[in-house]
């Protein structure tokens, strides 16, 4: 053991930090896993997990993965379109600068704050409903409720467009403007070059971010259960209606529920790692 | 009859003038480079040429077709860039069949002609690799093929091998000519490197502050520079600046000491000039012997050598005169360091510039590193 | 510039800069009807407000306790696996990377359950339970922060220099090392404090009194004056992420963060 002394020691040093972890972050983690598969005897059972195939649960579910996924994919592509404009040649660097610093701070103003901001715009008395309204077409009358998917849809586009473009600059900036200029004097238009070279060439890290704005979008709680009052049928609210509103009697459907969740990201980012190290290829 | 014009060109950015009146005229089939140092606006005419940048003044004409407004993908040129210029998505066939793809030219002619062009620069193995997976050299021999794939009118280059080892660059810069005889095409070759430019070139033109100093023949440039800039920039020049003292027998007095330079016959009395003695032309024997009498001889001290590998470079210092001689390194080895010696300049064959009265001896470039 | 640029950037402008102008709106309305603007009575009420007061303490105390917590166990951690076991550093990035796969409203979960057992002054209490959920929740962000700012010092030359000037391990931790990650660690501290200011999830589901908390029920409850707070809170973010940038300015710090509650 003498000769062996030296290694042992090294990694006490990091025992209280992994001490931590496995207290508040492993033993967390294991218990919903474990109880999601339990009754409330504490038996191992399937049942839970096959009431996640039933209404109104797989609803939530449902709900859950089209507000990610209309999110994602929407906030992927607009972002795309705003961080391209405020970098490309031609626009002034001030511009970007102060798209960079916004989204910043725009990321982070997320849920309580964000769902009241939404409801002074566009809610029943908002200003921009006003504004319509005063104009002559009255959104309301239309069919349009913000407490509802749609609304929140809205909603979190006002932190999926900021993450969406601080995700995405770094890649537009490795599309070196050679690239570009070599394809025009090979005889190539706009359209062509972004076709072979550009789109190919972010496509990983496109996919990437967008993977990451449908995790962000799917994991959100806050927001949602400000905006339409606990009421819109996700999957978050649904787990915390169990802790907020006693919906739910079985501890264990909340925690399948919260196993039914993690399932999902798991598997976002098995496709998530090998796509960043795609695109860090490119960028050299 | 000129294939490619550059005609009074005009390029300014902001208050600097990156260009000022560049007037170039580059036959069919010729290869002229564009030499000096950054910022001289080199890369600037290239990429007027290649229509990148549009000048603020001038016309840019080639086989007689004005083409100054013309967009970039509508010039029929073909362009190597320094670096980073292959699609990293695409296998180096993909990037050399990349110009005929978009002209919709069908697999079976892409494929053949690509692969006629990566046997030319010597890649037909390699053309199913990806750039990253390429060496330097190797990346700039497929964007050479890629360039010429679209057989262009004229081959822009600029700076190619800047970014490669120095026995790289040497071998490619020889292939890259080599290439050029064999298809004829007219070529813009922009470079700092003076080497470079002397080896591979039909003609160069000499740039500084936006204007061109001299163009010419490497020979003529090497032998007979026409500005003190261009006699600092190419090569290993001595310069001594002095009065003309004699018309009629061509002396010359520097720092009191007088030599007979010829071509200082039928000069002004007293007219300033810049004396330009190549290294290799300065004969330096050991001091004490039958070669301390006669004119044009200097007294020195051997203050360095460098080792060249065909040649020692000695430097000499003549009280406060500093001087370059370049002799094989046997000779060297006999005029040890610290020794005094007696250098002879020839009275035939030394050139010299006019100076104004004003106007600088030097630009100010460091002689063995411009 | 190019005309699509505008297009775009004009329409991101809109989208981002409407909510706000309508919450500043709304801060400026009385909830009496016919009374068209303006007027500073939210504010008051905010300002003339205890729970106000009360929430934004506890949280801004609770962020404090956060950031001390995340600091003491991180940063000796981190310093001692790039000195001595940088094998573990893929180990630890990894584990950053749990949280995005095991988000608040899954560990509150887990939380609630495993700790259920534990004595009040830890379960019931925000210094407890809901620091140690923070500093978890924190934890990604310190990580990739602190880790750069270790990765951009010298860490060998700097503890071999000190050591063989006579230093100890404590102090060369904290005289050596400590001032040179300084902007690092600065930076992530403003991160943890946006995340722990902003953090609704935890808090609303296992229910302790924080100020987003505060924020939720005023808007139930209220009407304009959630303007006011609205606005008010998202001063505080601003304020929070604005240091974080003009301290990242120094070493060039670059990167997304998404920190607050969503």
């Amino acid at each position: 053991m003498s000769g062996r002394r030296r290694l042992p020691l090294a990694w006490l040093a990091t025992l209280p930090f992994f001490a931590y972890a496995i207290a508040f972050l492993f033993l967390p983690a294991f218990s919903v896993m474990v109880g999601a598969f339990q009754d409330k005897a504490n038996h191992a059972t399937f049942a839970n997990i096959r009431l996640l195939f039933d209404h109104p649960y797989i609803d939530a579910y449902r709900t859950s993965i089209e507000i990610s996924l209309v999110t994602a994919l929407l906030g992927g592509a607009l972002g795309l379109l705003v961080a391209y404009a405020a970098i490309r040649e031609g626009t002034p660097g001030w511009i970007r600068s102060a798209l960079t610093t916004f989204s910043g701070v725009a990321a982070n103003f997320g849920g309580i704050p964000l769902a009241f901001a939404f409801i002074a715009t566009i809610g029943p008395l908002g200003v921009l409903t006003t504004w319509l309204r005063n104009a002559g077409w009255d959104p309301t009358q239309h069919g349009f409720q913000l407490f509802s998917k749609l609304g929140v849809e809205i909603a979190y586009m006002y932190f999926q467009l900021p993450l969406m473009i601080l995700v995405i600059a770094p890649a537009i900036d490795g599309l070196r403007k050679e690239w570009r200029e070599a394809a025009a004097n090979l005889g190539a238009k706009q359209w062509q070059f972004w076709r072979y070279v550009g789109v190919p060439v972010l496509m990983p890290s496109l996919l990437g971010a967008i993977i990451l704005l449908f995790g962000n979008a799917f994991a959100a709680y806050a927001t949602a259960y400000s905006l339409t009052a606990g009421t819109v049928n996700i999957v978050p609210i649904l787990i915390g209606a169990y802790y907020t509103g006693n919906v739910l009697d079985n501890p264990h459907i909340a925690q399948a529920l919260a196993f039914g969740m993690f399932v999902v990201l798991a598997l976002m980012m098995v496709v998530y790692v090998p796509l960043q190290r795609r695109a860090a290829r490119w960028a050299k | 009859m000129s294939y490619l014009t550059l005609e009074n060109l005009h390029r300014d950015f902001g208050t600097v003038k990156a260009l000022n009146g560049i007037n170039i005229q580059i036959g069919e089939g010729e290869f002229l480079s564009l030499l000096g140092p950054s910022g001289c606006g080199k890369t600037t005419a290239l990429r007027l040429v290649a229509g990148f940048d549009r000048p603020d003044a001038g016309r840019i004409v080639v086989d007689g077709r004005d083409i100054t407004n013309v967009a970039p993908n509508k010039r029929d040129m073909g362009m190597v860039f320094q670096a980073y210029s292959l699609f990293p998505n695409l296998t180096a066939r993909q990037n050399v069949e990349f110009g005929l793809r978009v002209r919709g030219k069908d697999r079976a002619t892409r494929g053949s002609k690509a692969g006629e062009l990566l046997e030319l620069v010597g890649l037909g193995h390699a053309g199913d690799r990806f750039p990253h997976q390429l060496s330097g050299g190797m990346q700039q021999r497929v964007a050479l093929a890629r360039a010429l794939a679209i057989e262009p009118r004229v081959l822009l280059l600029d700076e190619p091998l800047s970014a490669l080892d120095a026995k790289v660059r040497v071998q490619l810069r020889e292939e890259i000519r080599r290439i050029q005889l064999e298809l004829g095409i007219t070529t813009l070759y922009v470079t700092h490197d003076q080497e470079e430019a002397l080896a591979i070139s039909d003609h160069v033109a000499v740039m500084y502050g936006g204007v061109i100093e001299q163009m010419g023949t490497p020979s003529e440039m090497y032998t007979a520079p026409a500005t003190p800039f261009v006699a600092e920039f190419i090569g290993t020049m001595n310069r001594l600046e002095g009065r003309v003292v004699d018309s009629t027998s061509g002396l010359v007095e520097h720092a009191g000491l007088r030599i007979t330079i010829d071509a200082a016959r039928g000069r002004q009395a007293g007219e300033r000039v810049l004396v330009l003695i190549r290294p290799e032309s300065l004969e330096v024997q050991a001091a004490g012997g039958n070669g301390d009498a006669g004119g044009n001889v200097l007294r020195a001290d051997v203050i360095t050598h460098t080792f060249l590998g065909p040649v020692t470079r000695v430097k000499l210092a003549s009280g406060e005169l500093s001087l370059t001689a370049d002799m094989p390194p046997a000779r060297a080895s006999a005029l040890p360091v610290g020794s005094s010696v007696v250098a002879h300049v020839p009275s035939e064959g030394v050139k010299l510039l006019q100076l104004g009265d004003d106007a600088p001896a030097s630009v100010g470039l460091d002689p063995d590193n411009p | 510039m190019a005309p699509s640029a505008y297009v775009w950037l004009g329409l991101a402008a809109v989208y981002f800069l409407l909510p706000l102008y309508a919450t500043l709106d709304f801060s400026l309305k009385e909830n009496k009807a016919g009374v068209p603007c303006c007027t500073l009575h939210n504010y008051g009420w905010v300002i003339h407000n205890g729970d106000f007061w009360h929430t934004i303490k506890i949280s801004f105390l609770l962020a404090l306790e956060t950031i001390v917590i995340s600091l003491v166990l991180f940063v000796p951690t981190i310093y001692w696996v790039h000195l001595k076991l940088p094998r573990l550093r893929p180990v630890i990035a990894f584990m950053a990377l749990i949280p995005f796969v095991v988000p608040p409203i899954v560990m509150v979960v887990g939380l609630l359950k495993v700790f259920a057992w534990t004595p009040g002054w830890f379960y019931g209490q925000p210094w407890g339970f809901l620091a140690a959920a923070y500093v978890i929740l924190a934890f990604p962000y310190m990580y990739f922060s602190l880790d750069a700012g270790f990765r951009s010092i010298d860490v060998h030359t700097l503890t071999e220099a000190s050591q063989s000037l006579g230093a100890s391990w404590p102090t060369t931790l904290l005289k050596v090392i400590v001032p040179n990650i300084r902007t690092a660690a600065l930076g992530a501290s403003f991160l943890a404090l946006a995340i722990v200011m902003g953090e609704f999830t935890i808090a609303n589901l296992a229910a302790f009194h924080t100020f987003p908390i505060f924020l939720q029920y005023v808007n139930e409850s209220q009407g304009f004056p959630a303007g006011a707070l609205t606005l008010l809170s998202f001063l505080i973010t601003w304020a929070a992420m604005l240091s974080l940038l003009l301290v990242g300015r120094k070493r060039g710090a670059r990167g997304a963060v998404i920190a607050g509650a969503r």
